[in-house]
């Protein structure tokens, strides 16, 4: 009875640190509940520090990812195409190697339970392999083309020997990890952007073709996006508004080129646009 | 593949999806109706009367897990094995809910923490995640502190009905439960905001015993009820 009244006195003291010492000796240590919550610790602490490191190469990925996409708004000719492009795939193929590190970190996993930790990053990732690729080809990148990029066979040598050194028991020396079908929307819903932006900047530099690729594409996406509607989840809806914002910019763009396009001279469109680019660019960067 | 192919291809695989979480939510809700019934029967134990014939409400409740078992083994075959944690928000809730109603008839039996694969066993799911449709730790977690809350109503129950011993059993497993948690290092997430109630449930469940202490009633099993606070 006066040991149990003890044990509410100490209790008082849980909040300083120096509680704990006197209350350790009460528990037995080696009771079942105290070591399968030992093991419990174990398990918690490894999926947290494995989720830690996912949101780490997340991060890594996004940045590089932002990197690569402001490298491609730098195409202003056709000189430098080819060149900026070279060096985009460079970039990509380095964030390639960082979610190649996400695929090992969740070999054996389910993918969705970490999810939420790498989404951001594939996002941005998606974002910028199909501005590249939109760049190439003109074109849509489809999600089986992402995928069947993120297919990791192990090529170097000297990483070869490490797996089968350290694990023989898993003999499959590729990884690969999947783009889910909404990442990739929330991504080509952020493409949009990118495009309205390379739309605005092409016609600050003269280009008058651009912008109606653009307008007819981003109008294609517009288009496609309004056919899901609402059975995607939530936040495909709510990048509907932004996507038909940035419609309605190239749009506007495409109109004032038709129109003042045959009045004014060539070398003054550049003149006409260059305010409008400022002020899209300040609602750019609010959003 | 032109851009409204592949939308129309995304559309497909969406609206699929969308089936798949309506299946579920169907057995989902069956498993929710089971486990209100479950509650029900075991809320028996805080009545006066309900105190003599635990045995009995155990051996009911275990009964109606045999109906869980049916719901989740359906449950199973509604969505691909590998995809657990893509639709695991759907039954999080109910799965922590059975794991609390398992673990208060164990120990309303046994006096004991059921251990998870015990738990697993009772609801007729695998231990470990590669097996299949398994039981995730944190759920295990947080329905044993479900467990906790009971028990310290438990234990103002009980000596409404003049057992006083039971407070202090209570008290020494809750005890012992508050330390294999401090053990945690626990996220800023769900599972720890429910672990911070945890204390006021030690802290009521010392409030009784204090109580049956000074008035020297833990030591002998008869005298007045309605001593509780």
């Amino acid at each position: 009875m006066s040991n149990k009244e003890g044990g509410f006195r100490k209790r008082k003291h849980d909040s300083f640190p120096h509680g704990h010492k006197e209350e350790n000796d009460s528990i037995n240590f080696s009771s079942s509940i105290m070591t399968s919550f030992k093991m419990f610790q174990l398990e918690l602490d490894t999926r947290h520090d494995k989720y830690e490191r996912l949101v780490k190469l997340s991060r890594d990925i996004t940045i590089e990812s932002k990197r690569t996409i402001f490298l491609l708004h730098r195409i202003t000719s056709t000189s430098n195409v080819e060149e900026i492009l070279a060096e985009s795939e460079v970039k990509l193929d380095l964030v390639r190697q960082k979610i190649k590190q996400v695929a090992q970190e969740l070999m054996g996993e389910d993918m969705h339970q970490y999810h939420r930790a790498i989404s951001p990053g594939l996002q941005e990732y998606v974002e910028a392999v199909s501005f590249q690729y939109f760049i190439k080809t003109r074109s849509l990148i489809s999600l089986e083309d992402i995928n069947r990029q993120l297919i990791f066979k192990e090529v170097n040598k000297e990483e070869e020997r490490k797996p089968s050194s350290d694990s023989p028991n898993n003999q499959n020396d590729t990884w690969n990890i999947k783009v889910t079908p909404v990442d990739y929307l929330l991504g080509v819903a952020d493409l949009t952007g990118e495009l309205m932006r390379m739309c605005i900047n092409s016609v600050g530099n003269g280009d008058i073709d651009t912008p109606f690729e653009l307008s007819q594409f981003l109008c294609q996406i517009y288009d496609g996006f309004s056919y899901i509607g609402n059975t995607g989840p939530y936040e495909v809806s709510k990048k509907l508004y932004t996507l038909k914002q940035s419609l309605a910019k190239v749009e506007n763009a495409c109109y004032t080129l038709k129109v003042r396009g045959s009045e004014i001279p060539k070398h003054m469109l550049a003149d006409l646009f260059s305010s409008k680019t400022e002020i899209i660019d300040q609602e750019d960067g609010l959003s | 593949m032109s851009v409204s192919q592949m939308f129309i291809a995304l559309q497909g695989v969406l609206t699929a999806d969308q089936e798949i979480r309506e299946e579920i939510r169907k057995v989902v809700q069956a498993l929710e109706q089971t486990a209100r019934e479950i509650l029900t029967v075991l809320q028996g134990v805080h009545q006066s009367s309900g105190f003599q014939d635990i045995p009995k409400k155990c051996q009911k409740a275990r009964e109606h897990f045999n109906t869980v078992k049916i719901h989740l083994a359906s449950l199973k075959t509604k969505f691909p094995a590998d995809q657990y944690y893509r639709f695991h928000e759907h039954w999080r809730f109910v799965l922590q809910r059975l794991v609390f109603l398992a673990a208060f008839v164990v120990y309303l039996e046994t006096e004991t923490l059921v251990i998870r694969e015990a738990v697993t066993e009772i609801l007729g799911i695998e231990a470990e995640r590669e097996k299949g449709f398994h039981l995730d730790i944190e759920d295990y977690l947080s329905g044993v502190l479900t467990l906790a809350s009971e028990l310290s109503r438990l234990a103002v129950n009980s000596v409404t009905a003049g057992d006083y011993c039971r407070p202090l059993r209570i008290s020494a497993f809750i005890n012992e439960l508050d330390s294999g948690f401090r053990l945690l290092n626990l996220k800023n997430d769900s599972l720890r905001k429910r672990y911070d109630g945890l204390k006021y449930d030690v802290k009521k469940i010392e409030e009784v015993v204090y109580d049956l202490s000074i008035r020297g009633l833990s030591k002998t099993a008869t005298g007045g009820a309605g001593e509780e606070k």
